[in-house]
Order: structure tokens, then C-alpha cells, then sequence
């Protein structure tokens, strides 16, 4: 952890690490714990008193049948965003790994949507499944579905699960790729030898010698799903039609910000900065029992 | 019967020719070294035969079958690679398996080769281990378990032996050649290692930038070099070549010494001479400056120059052996031991 | 490999070619829409072949005065918001790393190991997480509607400092010994070789940065509501709004083309620097 030569203590470690403490301390202890402490608190409508209530937010956030509803979506969601995202880029990463010349001309092509923010993301899946203009919509109406995402919440749901794995794809395919090729190639061969078909050698040893990366991403990619997503359903859908793609990070602003429940929503800080802990430290356990060759 | 015949094979990448026109016949159960130094094509052909890399032009058989066209696996060969290719996540014992499982061959058969391999191998206490717990050494028996079990036509070896220490190399040397003689399979290795390739093979097919420079017994390639690339490559310290002019069944040196000979080579030749081929002899034609000597307890290694010229020379000699810096010392080429070259194309000179 | 099985490739091929144009479709039908005028975005179904009214949507957007309908200043002011937030946060997040990797790495000092787990605390608390209470910080330091406002609450966070710390542990000892004996004090040391030692660390962390602080959407939203400041990608969301009453989709579809260029491009060019650092950083 520390280097075996290093420099004595002085006033100047201290200096060097100031900005970053500083900042720390500043704009994410700070709020944390005001988080933490607004949490136990109820104002009344006008602001003007507070009341310690201990733990009554969250009991009345277990209680309330709409945040229920909404960590079960932010489940759902989470759940259909990674397998899908992680799956196509699996078999694309499968795919390109095959190609001898050319594999990182896709690789090119496949990366961009990593730079597109994820509000835009959604903006533009909006625009292709505008119910009137959009063309899959019109696609969707030749074989008899009618398709609009702001009256109809499932298709909502199955709209914004569609703009989040599509954004994703980009960066599960980069690990997955850079995966599939640290495996030796003398390993394939052998087993081709063996006689192993392509889809053999992919089961019985490409997928198994990937599974540390696997856990990773599935680990990032719910972290992805629970928090990066709320640009894209602001944008896309601002968690209607009748709070069906209300996940739990867009609940929290929508209480706050535009509820002005202050209390509520600091409890449903909390609660999210205790899943992204355990969700941290599951990430931390699976990298150090990486498997070793 | 597994007879290898390897038929004017050439191999391109593009426009470059890397191996070209390499020929050969191989019998049932020859062990055959490829031998050569770093880039001369010797893998590339290996692979070929594995069927991991195509033929540009060429044929090659494995008994009365033309395999140019067949996938590896349907080839009835196996491979032992050069850092194993075990397959990391699977246990020994699945790691012989694997293949036999994939051919659908009954769970007690494949239990009775695995069983019966791992004791030839001595890997019996090691079957259930993985291969990240064993030591080099062992996980190259693993990969010739790995071989052994599938009963092939054929064993192909890719430099096997690099990754070990010299030590264990030594004693891995000694026990391929007599799992080979005792299970009788055509077997085909790679080495850069001259040393391996003498000891190891029935036959020796020596490469060099994709040519074949000559094929056979590892005595007849020291007897009687075909090229000076053989001539050099096989035998430790390499031969001296001395630059002469030949006449009249007797060779002249640069430095004008004559050597007596028989043969009718006439014009000028290189002179190969080894140098354990050279005995100290007061009165003998070949001088040589000393420059410093290498004692090695069993033999002593003389380096110097031919007298009256710059041209490098090593002498071999038995025994503890010293001489002072810049002395003379005399020798004679023994009997039946000057190799004639023609300078230009580094051929034998018949004699 | 010799696979004799000529098929298998048409297929790889295929199945490749397929997810690209899965992948690029959103983008083509963007762009599609931004070279077409405004009629014709309100015909169904939209045009998916390039019309000819690029460069017009192009200035228009750029130095028009916005759509009709929001509150946002013009594209290109909102173009030089972002590329200021986004510059800070990379700068300010490398720089801020980079001294404080260097701090616990190579000084023994007391209360060493707090600040390394203060530091990794920052890890598990997301802008999403704490967005109230750190309004409030900022609103209190009158920080709102300021380039400051938008970069500094974020630059703080833990992903680069690791990175660095993991790059400093596998620099050898020999060099810092080396350097001392040729006389160099920390901070010598720090910049003349760390940093260069450093330098393709820096350069994939540019870009992972750059694209992070450009695509900050909620944070943006909160913090800034004067139209002067707001971002490029911020402005998406109300041109959808306004899409409801006097569709211009020309015009938004031409901004958000815009907003995605800078990073897309950023990505694409420094593509080898940026794979590596992700797939280093992450670790």
C-alpha cells in the first residue's frame, strides 16, 4: 500500500492531499450526513417547523404501496437492462472475437453509444417511437400494434429498458472483448483439436474462463441501471404514464424537488446509498477472488 | 499403419514465401525432430500437419489419407503445445477427458485410459488437482496425458521443453523418447535446441528460412553435412570453417599450410573442421595462435586464430589442458575428418 | 486456425454487420432528421435518407436564438457551457488525483490511511444519492449558476485517484532511490518523473473524464436556472418539451447531433488510450 521508499511525514502530504479532503468532506460527507439527518425529520408544509421522528420516513416508505411498486420496477428494470445489454454485447463480443483482421474496426464502430449521454440516449429512442412521427411505430402499426408509450405503461417501460441496454452494449462488449482475448490462443486450439466445435469451445471454455468479468459487469451495470438512467427517463417518459417508470433515483428527485418532501425523500436517499454500499462492496469482494489461470 | 508424407508443401502469407517446397516421408512410428533456429518455418510446418494453418500449395498424408482439407479434430492427431494450453478451469483428470468425452466414448473406457495414462505419467496423486497447483514439470505431463489417452495416429510436440528449467528438461528429454519408443506412435517435434533434436530423433529434418536443409539419421548429419548451415548448426562447439583452395587430393590453407587428403575437389573451398576432430601434434599442418583456453574439467576448449591469419578457430581437447597466451600450438585433422564446401553455395563437395 | 466451415464466418460477419446497425440506427435516423426542414419533420413517418437542408438546420441551430418554446440560451453558447464543465471536471478531477495518489502513496504521515478510506467512502455516494443536501451546500455558497457550481461537486470523486495509486505502486522503487541520489525533493520527483511516467494514464482518464463531465445531465439540471448557463445536453430534455406544441424536430435533432459530437469524437480518436483506461480503471 505504501511504497517501500518513501518520503517522511511533513506539512507537505498534507497539502497534497487538502483539495481532494476538502472537497470530500465538503460536498459529499456534508450532504451524506445531512441525508442521513433530514431523514429523521418531517417538516410541516410551510418549512417553518421540523420534528425528530426518529425512524418514521422509512417506516412510512415500507408502508407506502407506491414506493413498494417502485423499487420493485427499479428491480425489473435493472434485471431486463442488464441481461439484455450484457447478453447481446456477449454474443457480439463472441462474434468479433472470431475475426482475426478487422476486429478492431468493429470494435470502433460498436463504442460510440459509450459517449452519448444517457438523457440523449433517450431522446432519441423517443423520437423513433414517436406515436405519430416515429418510424417504429409506423413498422409496429403494419402488423397490428398500436403503439403509444404515453398512454400505455408497459410499452413505456419496455422503451426506456430498450434506450438503457442499448447505451450499455458499448461498454459490457469493450470487457467482454478485451476478455475473450487475453484467453491464449494455444487453449482454443487445443480444444479444437480435441474436438471441440466452435459453439463447444465457447461453452466448455470461453464463457467459464469469463465469469470474473460477468460478475463485474453485472455489478456495474445494475449500479448503471439504478443510478445513470434518470436522464433517460426524465426525458423520455418523466416516469408516467401513471408512475409506471418511476424508478426509485427519478422518485427521489420528483419527492424532493418537485414534491418537496423533504423528509420522505432524504429516507429514500438513504436507502439508495445503502444499496450502492452493499453494491460496492460486492464489486470490491468479486475483483480480489479474481480466478487465476 | 501412420506413415507421414509431406509433399512439395509451400506456404504464403500474402506475397511472402515462408516455406518452400518442404518435402518428406515419414515412417510409421519415427520419432522426427524438425530442427532449426528462431523463424525458419519449423512450427509453421507442425501447425500445418495439426491442420491450424493451411497449405498454400502441397499435400500432406497421415497414413493413406490426404488431410489437406480436414479439420484438426477429425486429423486422429494430438498436440502437445508449448506452454500446454491446459484447460485452466478443469481438473486434471477432466483436462485427459475432454477429448475422449467429446468422441462419446463410454465413461468406463475413459475412465480406464485416464487411469492407465496417469500411471505411465505417475499423475496419479495429481488427478484431481488443478493445473494452476502443479509445477511445470507436471503440467507438461498433463499435456502428454492429454495426448496420450486419444490414441492417436500421430503425436506432434511444439517446443514442449522450452518452458522448463535445463535441469528438468534433461530428464523430461529422456522420458518422452522412451514413452514414444514404448508406445510406438509416429511423432513429429520442434526444437531450436540442437542438443534436444540429436538426442531425440530418429531423423532430423533441419530448417532454415523455410528451406530444407537436409533430412536424416542425427549421425549422418555430423558424419556428413549436406550444407554448411548443417554443418554448423549440429554439433557443439560448431565446426571451424577455414577458407582454402583445394588440388590434387590435398587442401592449402590461407596462411599456406597443407593439409594431405584424398579426393579429386579441386579450386577454391571452405574447410570445415571440428574441433574435436583436431589432435595436438608438434609437427602438424594446422597452427594456431592461442588466445585464451576454457577449462570444463572433461575437455578443454582452445580459442585462437589460425596462424598468420584473423580467421576465429576453436579447438577441442581432452582432459585438463592449458597453454600460455599468444603460443603456437600444432594439430592434425584425424582421419576422414575434412569437410569440403563450396563457397558459393555452401554445398557438400563431393568427394 | 483452419476452420473448414466457410459458413461459420458469413455469419460472424453477419451477425456483426447486424449489431452495428442495431447500435448506429438511433444516430443515422438523428442525422437523417437533422438535414431535413421542418415541414417535412411533421409528415409521418420520418424520412430515413438524408435530405439536403444540412448546413441551413446547421447555422440555424448554431446561432439562431434557440427553439420557440424553452428557455435556453443559443447552441452555441450552450456548446462553450458544456465544453467549460466538461474541461474542468477532467482537469480538476486529474490534477486533484493525481496529488492526492501521490500523498498516500509516497508520504508516511499520520492519519494516512483515514483520508485513504475518506477517499474511497466517495466511491459509494453518487450525485443521485445525496442531490438535496448537496444543492443545499452549493446554494449556501452562492455557487449556483457558476461554472464552479457545476464542476467542483463532482471533481471530488474516488475512480482516479485509484487509478493513479495503482499506477505509482508498479513504478519501481529504483527510480524514486535514483532520483534522491540525483538530489530531488518530493515535488521534483512528482513532476519530473511521476507525471511523464504517467502520461498515457492521463491521456485515457482525459477521456473517460471529459465524456463524464460532459454528459452530466441531473446535476446541471438542478444548479443552473438561468438560460445563460445551461448545458447543450441539459437543453434536450425541454426541446422535447417543447416538441408537444410547435414540433421543430429538424432543429432538435440537429442540436442533439451537436451535443453528441464533442465526446463521439473524443472517443473514436483517442479509442486505444480510451479502452485501456477503462479497462484498467475499473479494477
Amino acid at each position: 500500500m505504501l511504497k517501500r521508499v518513501h518520503f517522511p511525514s511533513s506539512l507537505l502530504p498534507y497539502l497534497l492531499v487538502a483539495p481532494q479532503i476538502l472537497i470530500t468532506l465538503v460536498f459529499f460527507i456534508w450532504p451524506a450526513s445531512q441525508a442521513v439527518y433530514q431523514s429523521f425529520l418531517i417538516e410541516d408544509a410551510f418549512g417553518l417547523s421540523t420534528e425528530f421522528v426518529w425512524f418514521e420516513n422509512f417506516e412510512l416508505l415500507i408502508e407506502d404501496a407506491q414506493y413498494l411498486q417502485s423499487f420493485g420496477r427499479t428491480i425489473l428494470f435493472s434485471a431486463a437492462v442488464a441481461v439484455l445489454s450484457m447478453g447481446s454485447a456477449l454474443i457480439l463480443a463472441g462474434f468479433a472475437d472470431r475475426v482475426v483482421r478487422g476486429a478492431t474496426t468493429y470494435r470502433t464502430l460498436m463504442i460510440w453509444p459509450y459517449a452519448v449521454a444517457p438523457v440523449l440516449a433517450g431522446a432519441l429512442w423517443v423520437f423513433m417511437f414517436n406515436p405519430t412521427l416515429g418510424i417504429f411505430p409506423f413498422l409496429l402499426d403494419m402488423v397490428g400494434i398500436d403503439w403509444n408509450h404515453y398512454l400505455n405503461g408497459t410499452q413505456a417501460m419496455t422503451l426506456v429498458i430498450f434506450a438503457a441496454a442499448w447505451k450499455q452494449i458499448a461498454y459490457n462488449f469493450l470487457f467482454y472483448l478485451a476478455a475473450m482475448q487475453s484467453i491464449p490462443r494455444s487453449l482454443i486450439e487445443a480444444a479444437a483439436i480435441d474436438g471441440a466445435g466452435p459453439v463447444r469451445r465457447f461453452v466448455d471454455h470461453i464463457f467459464p474462463l469469463i465469469s470474473p468479468t460477468t460478475f463485474f459487469l453485472l455489478v456495474i451495470n445494475a449500479v448503471y441501471a439504478f443510478f445513470d438512467t434518470f436522464g433517460i427517463i426524465h426525458a423520455v417518459t418523466q416516469g408516467g404514464p401513471a408512475n409506471s417508470t418511476t424508478i426509485l433515483v427519478y422518485k427521489v428527485y420528483n419527492d424532493g424537488f418537485v414534491g418537496l418532501d423533504l423528509g420522505g425523500s432524504a429516507a429514500q436517499s438513504v436507502i439508495l446509498m445503502i444499496l450502492v454500499i452493499a453494491m460496492t462492496v460486492v464489486q470490491f469482494r468479486f475483483i480480489e477472488r479474481k480466478v487465476e489461470y | 499403419m501412420a506413415s507421414i508424407t509431406l509433399d512439395n508443401l509451400v506456404k504464403a502469407y500474402g506475397d511472402t514465401e515462408v516455406l518452400h517446397h518442404v518435402a518428406g516421408q515419414i515412417e510409421d512410428g519415427e520419432f522426427i525432430v524438425i530442427v532449426g533456429p528462431s523463424g525458419c518455418g519449423k512450427s509453421t510446418l507442425l501447425r500445418m500437419v495439426a491442420g491450424l494453418e493451411t497449405v498454400t500449395a502441397g499435400q500432406i498424408s497421415i497414413g493413406d489419407r490426404v488431410v489437406n482439407q480436414l479439420e484438426p479434430a477429425d486429423r486422429d492427431i494430438a498436440m502437445v503445445f508449448q506452454n500446454y494450453a491446459l484447460y485452466p478451469h478443469m481438473s486434471v483428470r477432466e483436462n485427459m477427458a475432454y477429448g475422449l468425452k467429446i468422441r462419446k466414448i463410454s465413461k468406463d473406457e475413459i475412465a480406464r485410459r485416464v487411469e492407465e495414462a496417469a500411471d505411465i505419467l505417475e499423475l496419479r496423486p495429481y488427478l484431481d488437482r488443478k493445473p494452476r497447483q502443479l509445477s511445470g514439470g507436471q503440467r507438461q505431463r498433463v499435456a502428454m496425458g492429454r495426448a496420450i489417452v486419444r490414441n492417436p495416429q500421430v503425436f506432434l510436440f511444439d517446443e514442449p521443453l522450452s518452458n522448463l528449467d535445463a535441469k528438468l528438461r534433461v530428464q523430461m528429454r529422456l522420458e518422452i523418447r522412451k514413452l514414444q519408443q514404448r508406445l510406438g506412435v509416429t511423432s513429429i517435434y520442434v526444437t531450436h535446441d540442437q542438443v534436444e533434436a540429436m538426442t531425440l530423433g530418429d531423423r532430423l529434418m533441419v530448417l532454415n528460412g523455410g528451406y530444407v536443409e537436409q533430412f536424416g539419421t542425427p549421425i549422418e548429419l555430423y558424419d556428413r553435412p549436406a550444407t554448411t548451415f548443417v554443418a554448423g548448426f549440429i554439433g557443439s562447439p560448431a565446426m571451424n570453417f577455414l577458407p582454402a583452395t583445394a588440388a590434387e587430393g590435398s587442401v592449402t590453407l590461407a596462411n599456406g599450410a597443407r593439409i594431405a587428403g584424398s579426393g579429386t575437389a579441386h579450386g577454391t573451398v571452405t574447410l570445415g573442421l571440428r574441433p574435436e576432430h583436431l589432435l595436438p601434434d608438434e609437427g602438424g599442418p594446422v597452427r594456431v595462435r592461442v588466445e585464451l583456453v576454457e577449462q570444463l574439467g572433461a575437455n578443454s576448449l582452445l580459442h585462437g586464430q589460425l596462424e598468420g591469419t584473423d580467421t576465429e578457430m576453436v579447438v577441442s581437447m581432452p582432459g585438463h589442458m592449458s597453454a600460455a597466451a599468444d603460443a603456437v600450438m600444432a594439430f592434425t585433422p584425424t582421419a576422414d575428418s575434412l569437410h569440403l564446401f563450396d563457397p558459393e553455395t555452401g554445398k557438400r563437395i563431393a568427394e | 486456425m483452419v476452420e473448414n466451415r466457410p459458413i461459420l464466418n458469413v455469419i460472424t460477419h453477419l451477425v456483426l454487420i447486424l449489431g452495428i446497425v442495431i447500435v448506429a440506427l438511433p444516430i443515422w435516423i438523428t442525422f437523417v432528421a437533422a438535414t431535413h426542414d421542418a415541414v417535412r419533420m411533421t409528415q409521418a413517418p420520418i424520412p430515413m435518407l438524408p435530405g439536403t437542408h444540412f448546413w441551413e438546420n446547421f447555422t440555424q441551430t448554431l446561432f439562431g436564438s434557440g427553439l420557440s418554446g424553452t428557455e435556453t440560451a443559443p447552441v452555441w453558447r450552450m456548446l462553450l457551457n458544456s465544453l467549460a464543465m466538461a474541461m474542468m471536471i477532467a482537469l480538476g478531477k486529474i490534477a486533484i488525483s493525481l496529488i492526492s495518489a501521490f500523498a498516500i502513496v509516497y508520504f508516511k504521515f499520520p492519519f494516512r490511511m483515514f483520508f485513504f478510506w475518506l477517499i474511497f467512502v466517495t466511491l459509494m455516494l453518487p450525485v443521485e444519492v445525496r442531490i438535496l443536501p448537496t444543492f443545499e451546500v452549493v446554494a449556501d455558497l452562492g455557487m449556483l449558476n457558476s461554472y464552479w457550481g457545476l464542476s467542483i461537486p463532482l471533481i471530488a470523486s474516488a475512480t482516479a485517484t485509484f487509478m493513479f495509486r495503482q499506477v505509482f505502486l508498479t513504478i519501481p522503487d529504483e527510480m524514486l532511490e535514483s532520483a534522491r541520489i540525483d538530489g530531488a525533493g518530493p515535488l521534483r520527483f512528482f513532476w519530473d518523473i511521476l507525471i511523464p511516467l504517467s502520461r498515457t494514464n492521463i491521456a485515457a482518464l482525459f477521456v473517460i473524464l471529459f465524456i463524464y463531465g460532459w454528459n452530466q445531465y441531473l446535476w446541471p439540471l438542478l444548479i443552473t436556472t438561468d438560460t445563460d448557463m445551461t448545458t447543450i445536453v441539459m437543453s434536450i430534455k425541454q426541446m422535447l418539451e417543447a416538441a408537444e406544441q410547435s414540433p421543430q424536430w429538424n432543429i432538435i435533432m440537429m442540436t442533439a447531433l451537436l451535443a453528441m459530437l464533442p465526446p463521439v469524437f473524443v472517443v473514436v480518436a483517442m479509442q486505444k488510450l480510451f479502452v485501456q483506461g477503462l479497462t484498467e480503471t475499473d479494477k
